[in-house]
């Protein structure tokens, strides 16, 4: 799946398509073509979460339009779409971050395993536990390397003593894939780790409360090449025991980890299809404008 | 070559000539600053360091018993009551013969402070065997002499003029010659209360009234600041009319001036609930109130601070409000909190206005125990210090301060101390 060629450099990278990705002006033609409702498969049989009618507002704007989708049962599912087209919005409303934002209101039905997310009974820790999230930016906190994969751990009380703290951190990190990195160095901090290193880092702190799904907001951008690598081959062992959606601003990205992929424009879900035929086949001219490069 | 590179080149000439400028003018305000700094400094220590020393006066002192009225087998009380002064002077008449007249009779016996025959009760009740014999003993001497020693009075002016009369001077020289006079390390500036006699008094009452003060001001204020602060960066609601209002209360809270804030402490808490006055407490009380808005303000900016990034990291891994603030949100701010900490102690530990509102200004010259005890603080100190008409009470005006400056260079210190320990980086 993840072939190092492709992000090698000369090769257009997550950075070069972020760069080239405003003025839209330029492509007005291409730009403004008409959505009508979203095209494609929305809707899958194992259904792990699935959001109906999702509109959200920050204050008196609204960044999302009447979203249907729904991710599958251990699928990589990639978002796509220009900067500012709600795709960040929408994975945050997932696990509820927009709560800590105070403008921000969501409309919509929106479940995970048939629970509504957004229901009175649900508790948004609880729900934060079942859905983790890995960040744009590495964020480690300040605190040691084992202290940091253990912090969830500790918060929601999975492990009774030491020694079986002990064992959680450790198989978290040898699923993110950075054991063998740091098991040296356990008791130094996170931040002193390269932004790669950083990334597996709080993906293996996001492993280790056990989530069922694992939301990933573009958790490669700010990495190089060689790191989005070796974090692109971590998502596609993962996705035999988790549940990922993923945001990217690299095509290349979302055509070698995701299953299904979905395009958003302007706050509208426009197309999601398989991968395969997103990238080969898309069904509506927007998508096509905006994978062949036409604009965004 | 381009015309506009020529317009560069014309212009280049003034831009540099206004850069040397402005560095001129901040290395000269940088000098006058530190010009200013110095003289201050020099004028403290220099009138301050001689109170760091005191004079002591050798007397023999004979115990007489029948002059005491008292004897080896009086119970305490008797050997407490009995009066000291007597022998003393009868050692210096003895020392200094054929002295007549009552003003004369006088200046003998204030050649030594009255804290000479506490001394030797002190001596006498530790060990009632002395009685009957001769001791000799070092005194404080009076402040009049310790000015003379510290060369503050000059013995060529006409006599009428100067404090030392002509007839001490010989009784002084004799001292000197005898080698009776001798200056030591002041113990007392550091042992003792305030006094009326300026050998007698130090800052020890001063000191620890400052202490048990600061003690309450920053038990209330830090928790008290901290919570206002992380619940109004992190809990109240954003654009409610209520919080703005709150919000622009603090700030104008800092600007008030600080005498208002004692009339509010005696009309509050000595009128309506009671406080006792010159209290610690009541200090430490008005005190509070008025630290608070500079420890909530600095203790906001910091909270502010903290990266969002870490906040969503904790709350995306399922870690609730009060969590994160007590996790992550308050570990990563706490060294801003504890400079605007310090920073409003240390405006505490210097201000007096407020505290004279409270009955803080009183003459206390007893170390105060608790922060129920009457107590003065060393700002007040200072105040009432160099108000007072004896010329020895300038020096320790100046030793006050200099003990002052160094609590706040001290305070300071710790600051960066903590500051060096809490702070992480991200």
């Amino acid at each position: 799946m993840s072939d190092i060629l492709n992000t090698v450099p000369g090769m257009p990278s997550a950075d070069s398509l972020e760069r080239s990705e405003v003025k839209p002006e330029n492509h007005r033609s291409e730009f403004d073509v008409e959505i009508n409702g979203t095209v494609g498969k929305p809707f899958v049989d194992n259904a792990k979460m699935s959001s109906r009618n999702c509109n959200v507002f920050y204050g008196d704007k609204q960044a999302i339009f009447d979203v249907d989708l729904d991710i599958g049962n251990n699928e990589i599912l990639a978002m796509i779409g220009p900067s500012g087209c709600g795709k960040s919005t929408y994975l945050r409303v997932l696990n509820r971050m927009n709560d800590t934002i105070p403008i921000c209101r969501v409309e919509g039905e929106h479940t995970l395993d048939g629970e509504d997310i957004y229901g009175k009974k649900t508790d948004p820790v609880l729900l934060r536990a079942r859905v983790g999230m890995v960040f744009q930016k590495p964020n480690p906190f300040p605190k040691s390397i084992y202290d940091n994969v253990a912090y969830g751990a500790r918060l929601h009380g999975l492990a009774s003593n030491r020694s079986e703290l002990d064992d959680l951190v450790e198989a978290s990190l040898i699923k993110a894939g950075l054991f063998k990195e740091v098991k040296d160095d356990l008791q130094k901090p996170g931040t002193g780790l390269s932004g790669g290193q950083q990334q597996r880092l709080c993906i293996a702190r996001a492993i280790a409360v056990d989530p069922e799904v694992i939301l990933m907001d573009e958790p490669t951008s700010a990495l190089d090449p060689i790191a989005t690598a070796t974090i692109e081959e971590l998502m596609d062992e993962l996705k035999s025991k988790y549940t990922i959606a993923i945001v990217t601003h690299s095509m290349q990205q979302a055509a070698r980890v995701s299953q299904r992929t979905a395009y958003f424009h302007l706050g509208k879900l426009v197309e999601v299809n398989e991968t395969d035929k997103v990238f080969t086949n898309p069904e509506h001219q927007l998508t096509e404008n905006y994978i062949t490069g036409r604009f965004g | 070559m381009s015309n506009s590179t020529d317009i560069i080149r014309a212009g280049l000439k003034k831009r540099y000539a206004r850069e040397k400028r402005f560095r001129f003018f901040g290395i000269v305000s940088l000098l006058i600053s530190f010009a200013f700094l110095l003289v201050l400094l020099f004028t403290i220590v220099n009138k301050g360091w001689p109170a760091f020393q005191q004079t002591y006066v050798k007397l023999d002192v004979e115990l007489s018993e029948d002059l005491l009225k008292v004897n080896k087998d009086s119970d305490e009380d008797a050997l407490y009551s009995a009066n000291y002064s007597k022998v003393v002077k009868k050692s210096l008449q003895k020392m200094f013969p054929g002295v007549k007249g009552r003003k004369q009779k006088r200046a003998l016996k204030n050649i030594v402070s009255n804290s000479a025959a506490y001394d030797i009760r002190d001596k006498v009740i530790e060990n009632p065997d002395l009685l009957g014999t001769t001791q000799s003993y070092w005194f404080l001497a009076k402040d009049d002499i310790d000015v003379f020693m510290k060369g503050k009075i000059d013995r060529h002016l006409p006599e009428d003029e100067r404090r030392i009369k002509d007839y001490q001077f010989v009784w002084i020289d004799k001292l000197i010659e005898e080698d009776r006079l001798e200056k030591r390390f002041n113990t007392v500036l550091f042992s003792n209360g305030d006094s009326r006699e300026p050998e007698q008094s130090g800052l020890k009452g001063a000191i620890m009234g400052s202490l048990y003060t600061m003690l309450v001001t920053l038990l209330l204020s830090f928790p008290i600041a901290v919570a206002a602060a992380a619940y109004l960066e992190e809990f109240a609601p954003q654009n409610n009319k209520w919080v703005d209002m709150i919000e622009i209360n603090i700030n104008n809270l800092a600007a008030v001036p600080s005498i208002v804030f004692g009339l509010l402490g005696l009309a509050i808490y000595i009128n309506y609930f009671g406080v006792p006055r010159s209290t610690p407490l009541i200090g430490g009380l008005v005190l509070t109130l008025m630290t608070l808005p500079t420890i909530i303000i600095a203790s906001r900016a910091a909270i502010k601070s903290v990266p969002p990034s870490i906040k969503e990291a904790a709350v995306g891994l399922g870690a609730s409000k009060v969590q994160v603030l007590f996790q992550h949100t308050l570990p990563l701010a706490m060294p801003g909190i504890l400079t605007g900490t310090i920073i409003g102690m240390a405006q505490a530990l210097g201000e007096t206005a407020p505290l004279l509102m409270i009955g803080m200004v009183a003459f206390v010259a007893e170390v105060p125990n608790g922060i129920l005890d009457p107590a003065t603080v060393m700002p007040v100190q200072i105040y009432l210090w160099s108000d007072s008409p004896e010329r020895a009470f300038t020096e320790r005006t100046s030793a006050a301060i200099m003990v002052l400056l160094a609590f706040l260079v001290a305070m300071n210190l710790i600051a960066i101390l903590l500051r060096k320990k809490f702070e992480r980086r991200w």
